[in-house]
């Protein structure tokens, strides 16, 4: 077997993607400089009430700019329809956009059917007309696509705990040295200081990436908004002492409260579950006030509602919080919970420790701006015609406030998912929670770091990947900010 | 303020007096394979085995602290430093007498440990700020001027990629482009280990530059918003029909008003600092306090977790209140009402 380049035989492409991305690089710091510099465009009105504005040098190197874009953006694109039709004779990307080809294949169903019913999808839909914003969620959901399938097995080319021998530090490319029946014959991204399969890992640590950031922002975003609503809304003594809270979990600095939470020794102490059974109340709480709130006037329709619900809901908490028949268990003492037939699913305690924590963090931001927002909007004409029709608290609260409030909330939930995101690498860089060979991103930096000066390729794949997703919840969260406005 | 200290520091003292951690204490300081009584008898002997509110009070110097007499006759307790006799020693020795403990991974005193590692931060940090701050200020102010323009959305997207790159990421990319023989460039150094002694722009830049990126997005990003929102004021449309030239705008009318907020940005920066100045020593091998910081909670050193957590809040309460006050101070409108 032949060790891969990078392009293999479509390598007549680089200097032409090199040729564009300069040409891009140039025409926007010709741009620029040319907003500084020349004088802004003169539009003349014709006699027939048309606009003509004198073509000027302005126009020109915009016009550069948009087709060396445009250019770029068709060479990658080109890089990539080579590499699925060409697989490995396309080198390493070649090889990698083979494997990504369920990837590509949903992304372009997802834009196609999102793009030709934009008009009936509200404000997702409205997002397909912002260029930031396509390109915000297009990162997100290739890496969301990439962490489903790469669970489902079908990206990865080696299992991401194997350790294949003579595979230690190799550059990415190599061929396997000893190759068995079934086994793919090359380390895409080269193999770590353990001989694993880089890329294999990059694509795995996406899943716990994807699963672990939503799930325990949602969770954040339901306890903040549950205490939120009525310290802004009641005011008082209510708001004097969760406001107090609040800024005492926000005045402890957040790695500090992660080496004191995510420890083995914390965890043996059962304090997480503890934690977990306090915070994962709150979504219950949300959903019965929610539903009691607007149906209380039919009582034929919500108790039946509110018991297939909460009881749903209870169950899902239960096996949530108990592990092997036991909501705590210590060597000293244990407190019963869902017997194991009816536990739905176990979470391990290092991952446990890691949502629970994160949660923690993350939601006295998310009280702090919902009782802004609570605060700004009760005072609204609509609030006051709630009231004086005689909605009761919670109802106002739930039904007239939080809608009015999605906008800012809907913008901070996507930056904060990225937010998580870092500090679940973070904690992987640390070496907290998360078990020493699991693939997450973060572990694998920390991993990678420590021979960075020699082998470059077990940190940077892991890290552009953080990175790119990141980015992509940013410029989506940017997106939707612009497109939410121009209501 | 200090009800806010008081509970911080009593929720760290508790989290870190939890039975486990005061066994992994206990093994770290004596040897790994200690039986569980000798554990038992470890802890007894530093008075460990306290009830937690007591232990607090101690520490704080409110409560005379925990005496223990050895079989041999020798009495040994916190107040009692080595080299000094039980009749020497003051009952009450706490924070509020200004003894801070003695670090039990350090081998020395936790004032002392502070002080020097926080004395090497201070200096990371200065020049973090002497780097990040007027660099955000003008890429905000920049962006900000004209909403919507070339200049503007260049510098938008470099702010969002920078705060969208985590310090981890950041160092790492730097580090491998920058040091590693891989690439071969080598213009600076991977560790800023030498830089304790004498920093140079070599083995310091990279740690600075790594901290500043982070911060640097946020900050730009809010300098922008503030300056954008003062340049569609009443004052600065009043301004331009005068025929104020569009510099002078900028300059004499619009700046200090779209300082205000940035102002208050930075200071509430000042934990988000901290988070990544635990990363970036880390990751560069600089001893200053974040690195302690690792230290101390990777060995359960107590007293000096407990100094650290003290420092922290502190720095946060205290920057807090510096941003209401200089927030004040700055916007003319709350002073004269």
């Amino acid at each position: 077997m032949e060790p891969l380049t990078w392009t293999g035989s479509i390598a007549f492409l680089n200097p032409l993607i090199a040729l564009a991305l300069a040409l891009m690089a140039l025409s926007i710091v010709a741009w620029m400089l040319a907003s500084i510099i020349l004088p802004e465009d003169q539009m003349t009105v014709n006699p027939d009430g048309t606009l003509t504005s004198s073509s000027g040098l302005r126009n020109m190197i915009q016009a550069a700019m948009r087709y060396s874009f445009l250019a770029s953006v068709g060479l990658a694109v080109a890089y990539i329809v080579l590499g699925i039709l060409m697989g490995t004779n396309a080198g390493i990307i070649g090889a990698m956009s083979q494997q990504f080809l369920p990837v590509w294949m949903s992304l372009i169903l997802l834009y196609a059917m999102s793009i030709a019913f934009k008009r009936k999808l509200g404000l997702y839909g409205k997002l397909f007309d912002s260029p930031i914003g396509m390109i915000g969620f297009g990162l997100v959901m290739f890496w969301v696509f990439t962490g489903i399938f790469g669970a489902m097995d079908l990206i990865v080319t080696h299992d991401p705990l194997d350790q294949i021998s003579g595979m230690k530090n190799k550059v990415p490319g190599t061929p396997l040295s000893s190759l068995e029946e079934g086994q793919y014959a090359w380390y895409l991204l080269g193999g770590d200081n353990l001989a694993r399969d880089v890329f294999s890992r990059m694509v795995k640590g996406a899943w716990i990436v994807v699963q672990i950031a939503p799930l325990a922002t949602m969770f954040a975003f339901m306890v903040g908004i549950t205490l939120g609503l009525p310290a802004g809304y009641y005011g008082g003594r209510l708001d004097t002492l969760l406001s107090f809270l609040a800024n005492l979990i926000l005045a402890f600095p957040v790695i500090l409260l992660f080496y004191l939470l995510v420890t083995p020794e914390i965890v043996a102490t059962g304090v997480p579950n503890y934690m977990a059974a306090v915070l994962f109340v709150f979504p219950i709480i949300f959903l019965g006030v929610l539903l009691n709130s607007r149906y209380y006037t039919r009582p034929n329709f919500r108790t039946p509602l509110l018991i297939g619900v909460l009881g749903v809901a209870l169950w899902l908490y239960l096996s949530l919080i108990s592990t092997g028949g036991y909501i705590v268990s210590t060597d000293s003492y244990s407190i019963w919970g869902l017997p194991t037939y009816l536990d739905l699913f176990d979470i391990p305690g290092g991952i446990l420790v890691v949502f629970v924590s994160v949660v923690f963090v993350n939601s006295p931001t998310v009280f702090r701006i919902v009782r802004g927002l609570a605060l700004d909007i009760k005072t609204r004409d609509y609030v006051a015609a709630a009231q004086t029709r005689g909605e009761g608290p919670w109802y106002i609260m739930l039904w007239e406030i939080l809608p009015n409030a999605r906008g800012p909330l809907i913008v901070d939930f996507c930056l904060r998912i990225g937010y998580t995101t870092i500090l679940l690498g973070t904690l992987g860089f640390f070496g907290l929670g998360l078990p020493p060979e699991s693939p997450d991103w973060g572990s694998t930096i920390n991993e990678g770091r420590k021979l960075l000066s020699i082998y470059l390729h077990p940190a940077l794949p892991p890290a552009l990947a953080l990175l790119s997703l990141v980015l992509g919840l940013n410029l989506l969260a940017d997106g939707l900010r612009e497109e939410s406005l121009k209501d | 303020m200090l009800l806010t200290a008081l509970c911080l520091t009593f929720l760290v003292f508790f989290l870190t007096n939890l039975y486990p951690n005061l066994e992994k204490l206990a093994k770290t300081q004596g040897n790994f394979r200690m039986s569980d009584e000798q554990v038992e008898s470890f802890l007894e002997k530093g008075g460990y085995l306290q009830s937690t509110p007591i232990k607090y009070g101690e520490w704080l110097g409110v409560l005379p602290s925990y005496r223990h007499t050895n079989e041999d006759g020798t009495v040994q307790g916190r107040c009692i430093l080595p080299g000094k006799t039980a009749e020497e020693s003051p009952n009450f020795c706490g924070i509020l007498q200004g003894y801070w403990g003695y670090s039990t991974v350090f081998k020395e005193e936790v004032g002392t440990v502070v002080g020097t590692r926080l004395a090497l931060t201070g200096r990371l940090m200065f020049w973090v700020m002497l780097l990040m701050v007027p660099s955000a200020l003008i890429l905000g102010v920049l962006a900000g001027m004209k909403e919507g323009s070339a200049t503007d959305r260049t510098l938008s997207t470099f702010a969002i990629t920078t705060t969208a790159t985590p310090e981890y990421v950041s160092g790492v990319i730097f580090i491998a482009i920058f040091t590693s023989s891989a690439v071969g460039l080598k213009w600076f150094k991977g560790t800023a280990t030498q830089a304790m002694e004498n920093p140079t722009f070599e083995n310091f830049f990279l740690p600075v530059l790594t901290i500043a990126l982070y911060g640097m997005g946020y900050i730009a990003r809010m300098t922008r918003a503030s300056m954008t929102e003062v340049m569609t004021a009443q004052y600065i449309r009043t301004a331009r029909l005068k025929g104020v030239s569009f510099s002078n705008i900028v300059m004499k009318h619009a700046l200090r008003n779209a300082l205000i907020a940035p102002f208050t940005v930075i200071m509430l920066q000042f934990p988000w600092l901290l988070n990544g100045v635990v990363i970036v020593e880390t990751l560069f091998n600089y001893k200053g306090f974040g690195w302690a910081l690792v230290q101390a909670a990777g060995n359960n050193d107590i007293q000096l977790l407990l100094a650290i957590s003290v420092v922290s809040v502190f720095v946060v309460l205290v920057t807090q209140l510096i941003s209401d006050i200089g927030y004040v101070y700055l916007n003319p409108r709350i002073r004269i009402s």
